[in-house]
């Protein structure tokens, strides 16, 4: 490809929830578009679409960030995880999960995908939180059911759930 | 709510990048997103050419220069979030950062991408403000630096000539043992503030305030500061009567009236935050 095609459009290599991917796209299609309509990962939902929402929100080699505020070409050779990868299989769920369904964290599930994917780099730096740091953390993520307090129950309990037992 | 098109190039030098700008019309150039892609999606902005910095090397990092800390452009607001060196030489650079955007958005936004879109309300703009930050500025001539205060020109514009790039900012450090404070008033956190004051103190032996850098964000153009403040500080005791009778000069600031709050709120929120933002900054400041 010349370079004032590659201006237009490019071939991107990337990783999503440790599968390879390569595929042609044009250069302003958002990383979220991407993963929705490129490779039907549907699971990342998309609400405001300027940053505001945090429905999109995936982790970009390990970090979160909003998928609808990131370019796909910009993600070449980078490696991405949705909440399709959180689970360990199709059977089980992820901790996370697991606390969500049981603590009533979830109600029509559009921000879900983004409160896990927000909450799981957060318990990673912040294994043991307070409920007001968890409340910091997902407030760049919005939800209209739940009233929080189920999301916030969640993500204490899963923090005691996926913390290493004394065993370990 | 899409981008509209645009081509998109992602030099690897700096000296390409400025070459690309001054070659190339309506271009715009993409740090970590968080303000130029919501302009893009929302098509606030139309640039036939979109030039992305990020895979510039060289252009992040926080660097001590001993008297200063110069972080460079492409720095994500998280590692200055968690960086031990800024915590220790500038605080409140750390207590300020927190209330940039969320985790997700600080993960990817930049400083220098913070200081070039200049919203009146950004935190990292009032930081550089406060501290009078040199901007590092690299064109097709090389290099120049530019004090902050020259910087601003204006409502989210700046000094930087269309073929020129942000490369760096360097803050000069206070004294160890400076009052610092930074408040702000949002109507959610993690928004951009209805008006926002840093403190920066400085005491002498005897416990007077020898040296004071008040700053003032979301009230006009740009964050400005309150000189007013500052010069009826420094050679005195803080007491009540006196911290009153200075945060009061405040209400007569240049104030912004829109859709978030009339200019009076304003005013008044800048009394009652530089009112506090003092209480604090002194309960933290130790005599030289």
């Amino acid at each position: 490809m010349s370079d004032t095609q590659r201006s237009k459009r490019r071939t991107v290599s990337l990783t999503v929830n440790g599968k390879a991917y390569e595929k042609e796209v044009d250069v302003r299609l958002t990383l979220a578009d991407f993963l929705r309509h490129e490779l039907r990962l549907t699971g990342t939902h998309l609400g405001c679409e300027h940053g505001v929402c945090g429905a999109c929100t995936i982790l970009l080699d390990g970090l979160s960030a909003r998928s609808c505020l990131t370019l796909a070409v910009q993600c070449e050779g980078r490696e991405i995880t949705t909440i399709e990868g959180i689970a360990p299989d199709d059977r089980t769920l992820h901790p996370l999960q697991e606390a969500f369904r049981d603590n009533h964290g979830l109600q029509c599930g559009f921000c879900t995908p983004g409160m896990l994917t927000t909450l799981l780099e957060f318990l990673r730096d912040n294994p043991s939180p307070t409920e007001e740091e968890v409340r910091i953390a997902i407030s760049g993520n919005l939800c209209r059911c739940t009233g929080y307090q189920g999301i916030v129950n969640a993500a204490l309990d899963a923090a005691k759930r996926m913390a290493p037992t004394a065993a370990a | 709510m899409k981008p509209p098109p645009f081509e998109y190039y992602d030099p690897s030098t700096v000296e390409d990048a400025v070459a690309l700008l001054g070659r190339l019309d309506n271009a715009k150039i993409l740090a970590g997103g968080q303000s130029l892609m919501p302009m893009l999606n929302m098509r606030f902005v139309m640039p036939d050419h979109v030039v992305d910095i990020n895979k510039v090397a060289d252009l992040s990092g926080i660097r001590d220069r001993g008297d200063a800390l110069e972080i460079g452009a492409m720095t994500r607001q998280r590692e200055i979030e968690f960086s031990e060196l800024v915590r220790s030489k500038c605080p409140l650079i750390t207590e300020a950062i927190l209330q940039v955007g969320h985790r997700q958005t600080r993960n990817r936004g930049t400083i220098g991408g913070s200081l070039c879109h200049l919203d009146p309300a950004a935190e990292l703009v009032a930081m550089a403000v406060i501290f009078d930050a040199i901007i590092i500025i690299a064109g097709p001539g090389g290099r120049r630096e530019v004090p902050v205060g020259d910087f601003i020109v204006g409502y989210m514009t700046t000094a930087l000539a269309p073929d020129e790039i942000l490369v760096g900012v360097r803050f000069p450090v206070w004294k160890r043992g400076h009052g610092y404070a930074f408040i702000e008033f949002a109507r959610r956190h993690g928004d951009f503030a209805v008006v926002s004051v840093g403190a920066l103190l400085e005491a002498d032996a005897q416990g007077r305030i020898a040296r004071a850098s008040v700053v003032i964000g979301g009230m006009d153009v740009a964050p400005r500061r309150a000189t007013e403040v500052e010069q009826g500080l420094i050679g005195q005791t803080p007491s009540k009567d006196l911290l009153d009778r200075l945060c009061q000069s405040c209400r007569a600031l240049e104030a912004t009236d829109d859709i978030h709050a009339s200019a009076a709120y304003r005013q008044r929120l800048a009394v009652a935050l530089s009112r506090r933002a003092l209480d604090k900054a002194i309960s933290r400041m130790t005599r030289a």
